[in-house]
Order: C-alpha cells, then sequence, then structure tokens
C-alpha cells in the first residue's frame, strides 16, 4: 500500500476548464435542485472538495434543511428571561444560574450510528456532546442518557441494547463524567430505530463563555487531538440523512469510532488553553468534520480563512483531501489562536500529549480557501457552505389514520375490578420492561465521579452540585412519551415538556431553561411532517407559557424503517436550578408516620397509558389532558415545600399513576406505606390513571396542615392517602373494590428486579 | 499534614481524593505523573480512573511515569500509599503489592454501593476503624477482580494483609473477596472500591469512607 498521499484529482482550475465533468453529487444525499444551487452560488461547477463539502453541511443532519422553518418558533414565542446568556444557534445554550455561575446542556442523537455499530455508535454519541459542551468554555459535569428499543424480548434487542449500554458506559466511565440519569423505553416502534439520545451538562463561569468564530486577520487556525482517519466519512450524510431500507448494503464503515481516552485529555487540554485566554474561537469537529469546522468558524467570525490541508495529521496517509474534508474522526477539535499566543497554546497541548497542527490562517478575503498540494481545491463563500443551505417548506398533511387512532378510546378495556386483580394488575405493570428496574443499565454508568451527584437515577431527576461553598446546584431530567405524541404531536409534545418540568420541580429546583432533542421519521413524509410540525408547535407554545425558553437542541429525522416511522419522539431536557442543594427532596419513603398525600387532580385518563399498553396492547383516544398553569402552581409547592424543608420526601406521578409512584418510593426507601382510597373515589383510576400535574409527597403529621396551607395557597389540590409504614413494612392499600391490595417489599423488589436481567443476561 | 494526590493522564477521580484529604483536615497537594518529585508529601494517594486509557493493561503504562520511579522508592523507606482503584491496579503493576486485577467475572463494568468488612486496621490506612467493622462504600470498576495464587492468598490471609472483604455479593469475581491488600509494613494499600466517594452524606451513601483519610492523618500526627 502507497502511504503518499493521493492527490485531489480536480483543483478549482480543473472545476473551471473542465464545467462538463459528471458528478455523483445524488450519491452524497444532494439533490439536483442542490447542486444546480451550488453551481449557481460558485458561478462554477464545484470542485470534487467542494462538493464533499457542501453535501456534508447541506445534509439534514448538519443543515437542518427540513426543520429550521419550524424551529424558528423557539425565538419567536421565546419567553422574556433575562437568564439565557446564549441562546439558541451556538453548539449548545448558556443558562445563567446565578451567583457568578452558568451552565451549558444539551442533546444530540445518534440514533442511526448506534444501529449500525451499538458499542461505537453509543459511544461516539457521548464524544459528540461533550465536544460541544466545551466548546463553549465550559467543564462538562455529567451526562445522561435517554434510549429507545424495539420489543424488549425481541432478538435484534438484544445486540443492540447490551452494545448501547457498554458504549455509554465504556466511554463516559473512562472521561470521568458521572451518569446521572436517562431514560429506558421499550416499544415495537424503535425496533429498526432505536433513539440513542445523549445529554451533557457543563458548568462555567460567567466570563468564561467561548463562542465558535474566527476573528482576527493573521489569526492562526490549531487543529488539535486526535489524528484524521477514515473513520466515519460521510457518516453526516449517508447515515443520518436516509432511512435504512432491509437488504440494503452494510454501513458499518461510516460508523466512526471512539478513544475516551483523548477525550479526556482533550477536555483537560481544552479548558487550560481557555481559562489561560489564549483561544480567540474554538469548535469541535463533529459531523462533517473540517467541512464543518472551518466553515462554521469563518462563516461566524470576519469570514475568510485559507486553510492548508496537507498539514492535517492524518492516521491513513492514504486519504483523498475530500476524505481529510468529510472524514468525521472523533476527538478532535479547531481553535483560532493569536500568533503571540501560539507557542504557550502548544505548550499546553504538549503538556497533555495532545497533537495539534496550525493548518491555516484567518483571511480577510471573505473566502474559505482550502489549498493540497500547493493547488486550490476549495475557494467558497464560508456562510453559503454553513448557514445559507437548503430551506425547505415540506408537504404537511394530517395522517389519514389520526382520527380513527384517536376514536379508539381505552374506555372499552376490560379494568381490574376486584382488589385482587388489582393486585395483580400493579405487579404487571412493576415487572413491565418500562417499568422495572433499570439497575442492569445503570449500574454500567458510574454515578459517583467528580463527587458532586446529589440525586441520580432512579430518581425523578439528575442534581449535581455545581458549587460546593454555596451549595448551589441543578436538576435535570429528559423525558418524552411517544405514545401521547402519536396520539397527539402537539399535546404529546406539552406532556413531555410538562414532565420533564415536574421531575424537575419534584427534586426541589425551580426549572429554568430546556433543551430537546426531536426524533422523527422521514421529513419526505408529508404525515410524519405535520407530526414534526405539530410537536414543534406544542413545545415552543408549551415553553412559553412555563416561561422557560429553548436554549438549543437537535433533530434527528429519517428515523424509520420503509414506510413506517417510529412514534414521534420529542425528547424534552429541562434544566432547575437549585440554591442549596442540602434542601433538594428525594422520591424514598422514610420516616414512620410520616402521612402521605397527592398533589393535583386524578382524571380518568388512560388513553396511551402504560396500563393500556402493557395489559392490553392498545394504543387509542386523546392522551392525558395537559395544564401547564397547573404544572406552574405544583412546582411552585414542589420548590416551596424543599425550601422550607416541609416535604420528606416527593415524586412525580406518571407512567402507571399514582401506584407506581408508590411502588418506586417504598423500594427507594426500603419501607411501604398504608394507603387507604377515598370513598366515592374509583381504586383502578386513582391508582393507574396517568393524569398530569400530580405528585405525590410526604409530610410529617404536623406539617400536614402547613402543606395544606401552602397548596391551598397556589390552587393545588391535596388528598390525604395514607402513612409510612415501619421499615421494611408492606406496601398496602385499603378499601379496593371492598377489599385489600398489598405487597410485601421483597415481592416488588424481585419483580422489578428480575426483568432486564433475564432480557439481557 | 500534607498528601499527595497523583494525577496521571486519564486519572478520573483526583478531584475527589483531594476533597476527601481535605475533608479529613490533610492538605491536598496535586502530583503530576511527568514530575518526577514527590514535593515532600507525607503521604501519597494513587486515585481511580483510566490511566493512558488503560489501553495496554490497567496501570501497565502508568507504572513507567516519571514520579512512580520516586515513589516507588519512596514507599519502600515507609512512605504512606493508597491506591484506589486503578491506584491498585498501579500498584500491582509496579509490584509494591502482590497479585494482579482482572475483568470482572460479571464482563459488565459495575457501579453499586457496597458492604465491605474491614479485616485489618494495622495498615496507615485503617488505623481508625475497628476488626470486623462494616461500612458501605461506592464501588465501579471494570477490571477489579483480585486474582493470585494460592500460596500468595495464604500468606496474605496469614499475615493479617487482607485489609477489606466484599460482603453479601462479590461484585467482580476476586478470590476470597477480597476487596483490598497491604504490604508487609502495612504503609501500602491498594483497595478497589472507592472511600473518596463516602466522605460527605449529600453526594455518598455513608460517610464510611472518610476512616481512610483520617486514619492517615491521625497516623502521621501520632508518628
Amino acid at each position: 500500500m502507497s502511504t503518499a498521499p493521493r492527490k485531489s484529482r480536480d483543483t478549482v482550475d480543473d472545476a473551471i476548464a473542465h464545467p462538463e465533468r459528471e458528478q455523483p453529487y445524488a450519491e452524497l444525499g444532494l439533490k439536483a435542485n442542490e447542486y444546480e444551487r451550488i453551481k449557481e452560488i460558485l458561478g462554477r461547477r464545484p470542485t470534487s472538495g467542494e462538493l464533499a463539502m457542501y453535501s456534508v453541511m447541506w445534509s439534514e443532519h448538519c443543515s437542518y434543511k427540513s426543520s429550521k422553518v419550524h424551529l424558528r418558533q423557539f425565538g419567536d414565542k421565546k419567553p422574556e428571561t433575562d437568564k439565557l446568556l446564549v441562546g439558541i444557534g451556538e453548539n449548545a445554550g448558556v443558562v445563567d444560574i446565578g451567583q457568578g455561575w452558568a451552565v451549558t446542556f444539551k442533546v444530540e442523537s445518534h440514533n442511526h450510528p448506534s444501529y449500525v455499530e451499538p458499542y461505537q455508535g453509543a459511544a461516539t454519541g457521548i464524544g459528540g456532546i461533550v465536544r460541544d459542551i466545551i466548546s463553549m468554555g465550559a467543564r462538562p459535569v455529567a451526562v445522561m442518557d435517554p434510549l429507545r428499543f424495539g420489543a424488549a424480548d425481541h432478538p435484534d434487542t438484544r445486540r443492540v441494547l447490551p452494545g448501547v449500554v457498554a458504549g455509554i458506559g465504556g466511554y463516559g466511565n473512562c472521561l470521568g463524567l458521572p451518569n446521572i440519569g436517562g431514560e429506558v423505553v421499550f416499544d415495537p416502534c424503535y425496533q429498526g430505530n432505536p433513539l440513542v439520545n445523549a445529554l451533557c451538562l457543563g458548568t462555567l463561569r460567567h466570563e468564561d463563555i467561548h463562542l465558535a468564530s474566527a476573528k482576527g486577520v493573521g489569526n492562526l487556525v490549531v487543529l488539535y487531538g486526535a489524528k484524521t482517519g477514515g473513520d466515519g466519512i460521510g457518516g453526516a450524510s449517508i447515515l443520518a440523512s436516509e432511512t435504512f431500507e432491509d437488504g440494503g448494503p452494510a454501513k458499518r464503515p461510516a460508523v466512526q469510532v471512539g478513544d475516551p481516552f483523548m477525550e479526556k485529555l482533550l477536555i483537560e487540554c481544552t479548558l487550560e488553553v481557555l481559562h489561560a485566554g489564549l483561544v480567540e474561537g474554538i469548535q469541535d469537529l463533529g459531523a462533517a468534520g473540517i467541512s464543518c469546522a472551518t466553515s462554521e468558524l469563518a462563516s461566524n467570525g470576519d469570514g475568510g480563512m485559507h486553510v492548508v490541508l496537507d498539514k492535517v495529521p492524518l492516521r491513513d496517509h492514504t486519504l483523498t483531501p475530500e476524505e481529510i474534508l468529510m472524514s468525521e474522526s472523533q476527538e478532535r477539535m479547531a481553535a483560532v489562536v493569536t500568533p503571540a499566543n501560539i507557542d504557550a497554546f502548544l505548550d499546553v497541548c504538549r503538556k497533555w500529549d495532545v497533537d495539534a497542527a496550525i493548518i491555516g490562517e484567518v483571511t480577510g478575503t471573505g473566502r474559505l480557501v482550502i489549498e493540497w498540494q500547493g493547488e486550490v481545491i476549495v475557494d467558497v463563500p464560508p456562510r453559503t457552505v454553513a448557514h445559507d443551505g437548503p430551506v425547505y417548506e415540506r408537504p404537511i398533511e394530517r395522517p389519514d389514520w389520526q382520527d380513527a387512532l384517536i376514536a379508539d378510546a381505552p374506555s372499552s378495556l376490560k379494568r381490574p375490578a376486584s382488589a385482587e386483580e388489582v393486585r395483580a394488575t400493579v405487579l404487571q405493570l412493576v415487572g413491565s420492561p418500562n417499568l422495572a428496574s433499570k439497575t442492569w443499565v445503570t449500574s454500567q454508568y458510574d454515578r459517583y465521579v467528580l463527587g458532586n451527584t446529589v440525586l441520580a437515577q432512579p430518581e425523578d431527576a439528575g442534581v449535581v452540585r455545581v458549587d460546593e461553598g454555596s451549595g448551589l446546584g441543578v436538576a435535570i431530567s429528559t423525558d418524552c412519551n411517544g405514545r401521547f405524541a402519536k396520539l397527539d404531536p402537539y399535546n404529546g409534545a406539552k406532556l413531555a415538556l410538562a414532565e420533564a418540568y415536574r421531575n424537575v420541580a419534584a427534586t426541589g429546583a425551580e426549572p429554568l431553561a430546556v433543551t430537546n432533542c426531536l426524533n422523527f421519521g422521514s421529513p419526505e413524509d408529508p404525515a410524519v411532517m405535520w407530526q414534526f410540525s405539530e410537536a414543534v408547535r406544542g413545545l415552543a407554545d408549551g415553553c412559553l407559557e412555563l416561561g422557560t425558553p429553548v436554549t438549543g437542541g437537535n433533530v434527528s429525522f429519517y428515523n424509520q424503517t420503509g414506510d413506517v416511522a417510529i412514534h414521534p419522539t420529542p425528547v424534552v431536557g429541562v434544566l432547575g436550578v437549585i440554591d442549596d442543594v442540602e434542601k433538594r427532596t428525594a422520591m424514598a419513603l422514610g420516616r414512620e408516620g410520616d402521612v402521605v398525600l397527592v398533589l393535583g387532580e386524578t382524571r380518568d385518563e388512560f388513553a396511551g397509558s402504560e396500563w393500556a399498553h402493557v395489559v392490553h396492547g392498545h394504543l387509542g383516544g386523546i392522551p392525558p389532558e395537559v395544564d401547564l398553569a397547573a404544572e406552574r402552581w405544583l412546582a411552585q409547592v414542589l420548590v416551596a415545600g424543599s425550601r422550607s424543608g416541609l416535604l420528606s420526601a416527593a415524586h412525580d406521578v406518571s407512567d402507571a399513576g399514582i401506584a407506581q409512584a408508590l411502588v418506586e418510593m417504598s423500594l427507594r426507601g426500603g419501607v411501604g406505606a398504608t394507603v387507604t382510597v377515598p370513598d366515592g373515589t374509583d381504586p383502578f383510576v386513582l391508582l393507574l390513571s396517568e393524569s398530569t400535574a400530580r405528585a405525590v409527597v410526604t409530610v410529617s403529621p404536623s406539617d400536614v396542615a402547613a402543606l395544606e396551607s401552602l397548596a391551598g395557597q397556589h390552587g393545588v389540590p391535596v388528598t390525604r392517602l395514607g402513612v409510612v409504614g415501619a421499615p421494611g413494612a408492606d406496601l398496602v392499600v385499603e378499601n379496593v373494590y371492598g377489599g385489600t391490595a398489598s405487597w410485601t417489599l421483597d415481592e416488588l423488589r424481585a419483580t422489578a428486579d428480575a426483568t432486564l436481567p433475564a432480557l439481557f443476561g | 499534614m500534607r498528601v499527595g494526590v497523583v494525577t496521571f493522564p486519564g486519572s478520573l477521580d483526583d478531584r475527589d481524593a483531594a476533597r476527601a484529604v481535605r475533608i479529613a483536615g490533610g492538605e491536598a497537594v496535586a502530583l503530576w505523573h511527568a514530575d518526577a518529585d514527590l514535593h515532600g508529601v507525607d503521604a501519597v494517594v494513587l486515585p481511580g480512573g483510566f490511566s493512558y486509557g488503560d489501553y495496554l493493561r490497567c496501570g501497565a503504562i502508568a507504572r513507567f511515569a516519571p514520579v512512580m520511579g520516586e515513589l516507588v522508592k519512596a514507599a519502600q523507606g515507609g512512605l504512606p500509599v493508597l491506591g484506589i482503584c486503578n491506584g491498585f491496579q498501579i500498584l500491582c503493576e509496579s509490584h509494591l503489592l502482590p497479585g494482579a486485577l482482572v475483568r470482572n467475572d460479571s464482563l459488565h463494568f459495575v457501579c453499586r454501593d457496597q458492604r465491605l468488612r474491614i479485616e485489618s486496621t494495622s495498615t496507615a490506612w485503617t488505623s481508625s476503624y475497628e476488626v470486623g467493622q462494616e461500612i458501605v462504600v461506592p464501588l465501579k470498576n471494570g477490571e477489579g477482580g483480585y486474582v493470585a495464587d494460592e500460596a500468595t492468598l495464604d500468606r496474605l490471609e496469614g499475615e493479617g494483609r487482607v485489609v477489606a472483604r466484599y460482603l453479601e455479593l462479590n461484585p467482580n469475581g476476586s478470590r476470597r473477596d477480597i476487596a483490598g491488600i497491604a504490604n508487609e509494613r502495612g504503609n501500602v494499600v491498594g483497595l478497589m472500591p472507592h472511600p473518596e466517594h463516602a466522605v460527605e452524606p449529600l453526594t455518598g451513601p455513608t460517610t464510611d469512607g472518610l476512616g481512610f483519610f483520617t486514619s492517615i492523618l491521625k497516623g502521621l500526627v501520632e508518628a
């Protein structure tokens, strides 16, 4: 094998001299009209290198071309807030949490790579989101992973899930970032399209915020981190922007391979150069690699950059310049550094054993010029690559099956009608894959590293301490019920927001800001586009109503196999702030004799519920009513109750209702409770309905009046359910259709713990 | 009392170890892998993590770091050294402790709150405990199975050098449930679980881990 770099077959001069040359734009994922547009921009055909750059940067994954027109609503409907230091459009939004501290957080999808190669796909998903966070000048302090798989007992789930979990653990553990929560959801709709979303949270002082821009003519462009190889070439365009078809060619070569050790060095090295003031602008290399980093840095800065591609350190010397431009090799960053600081910058790289190469400089030409072996192979206006990609108003059409789906209400499903049937139903739910203990997954993640994890799974939200002196901390939760979103994408998105918001408030944190990861089918399907547009509208409206701005997010389209799309899955992450983490509320039942109460109103709402799904395999009807005003009042009670020390435990009520909430609180605390269904209340509805804006809380008997008064001030209904038992006590529900349903903690634990190990070993 | 905490490329729990030293009342001193100087510290913690990515064999590269040459000499001279997790692996690779740590028998990384029994209090790092005391501290490792030949295991048991043992559940397949061991002199201790993650009620399952750090400070004051 030759070790000499291959010559480019196509320079700018060639493109001018040979306008007729056929170019494989379709294979690179570009449509004919997009190719014509590139020719229009350049006034000639693109070179092969330019075509490579445009094809990746104009891919759905990088350009948001189908979603842009909808995502504008997040800006247009932004609530009034002074908490947003950096808004949408940068690598990640930055939120002021007080005391001079800020946090940045973002979720991204790595769905398609994780289906092709579960371990590396999931691992590099963590790697990519972590680099987004360090690009903002923040120290990553926690990760969490919303995961969705096909049926738990499907053989392919056994291939995908263990690999994904091992990849997240293998990469995240080695980076030293605690994994503080997330979701594991099973549904057959994700069978060929598992959703592997990764969230990273970073903290920084206000003065340390950095943005991706190349300013200052004569400043140097440094590429540092891992060497560039052939991995992930075209990953952005080929993997993320096309639908999987059965029997298609193997796409494994387009998945990247991660090196978490290099990423750890990159974190420390990057934070050191940033804090030493050695950097003018910085950008991570993710999807579309050097194409993306150079065009975005130049486009956000003074507009010009000259890059000598021969200077890029290569792992594989047979790569063509086009491949170097497109490579998605992991663990790389680009920085813009003044000539005066360059030696100091390179010294820090050497200290951390990180390779660094000066690959170019900022110019005032307004052009991004890339040369290779002395010839110019790219000469483009950078903005046309990075920001002026195509924008589509895709056709939207409400699917013709939507009405039938809504009409198929769960009212006719057979409900348990005796204490014994309720007992059996609850046990069946406790052991069902979506509700069962996720310890098999989360025990493979380090939740302790960094020593600031205050709450981690299975708590409602992850809580981390930000300031060891003052106790300032943040809480974060991600949620989405795809079944609700399928029944009603507009309200489904609001329900996802409401649940994450409530989860954050349940810990005692005040919800502040929102991120999202919008997982949908093909945007070329008008029905999917309708789901998407409705979900975005719902989320934007919901954020406006709750006063929590969207700080950024990610769209993942093409999550479908053939004509069958996943449930619309707008995963919503809510971030909250807690002034003193010592005051956080955990979910475990504790003190014997504490009074168990439910806050909020329970209605007969079972459409899309866990009960309908598990017991009847049913999905239809209108999902639970959204009442964001009620969510807001509930959150205020939960936050005030936490601050004043009133609440001894709190847990959000969502999947499988109050019954599941009580089971989880009992198992967490190692103690059950004895509760009584109030006369005139249907026990099944009380225990298993999924009405929103509710939480189960406990207070000491002497504080019941204070809680009732607090809730009353906020108009939140309070229902007294019962009392916490002695250590080890059973969970008992009295007045259930004339009988009593009870469960020992041992049987609940055995049932909850058995499911995942039995499926995954 | 100055307790050094070594940072190798890939060390992760160095901040946690330093915090534990401070909470116990000592001064934590950051030591750098490439600096062949212990800066006069009174004791050293080798923290957990994945030094050099653990790509060859856990701890196998770290033992050749410049700081380790000084550390091995000092440890042989009686300097108290605690290796936690990856630090334990480095101590074994450096031959300051016998045996080796291998892939968990479950083949999965495991993170859990682990019950231990303190078996020896005659080391520099465990004098704050009682023999037979049960503690709960986090455990998190992928390659934490302690192995040694039968003769070595017998000698460790016979000489009272098994420092801590897993109770209730052996999380990684360690021989004879061994969670930690000491050298003959008792100044060097290797421990697979993470006492530095159990020093604050807010962030740890318990504060049971603090005893390792108070032991060393007490020992240094008395010395």
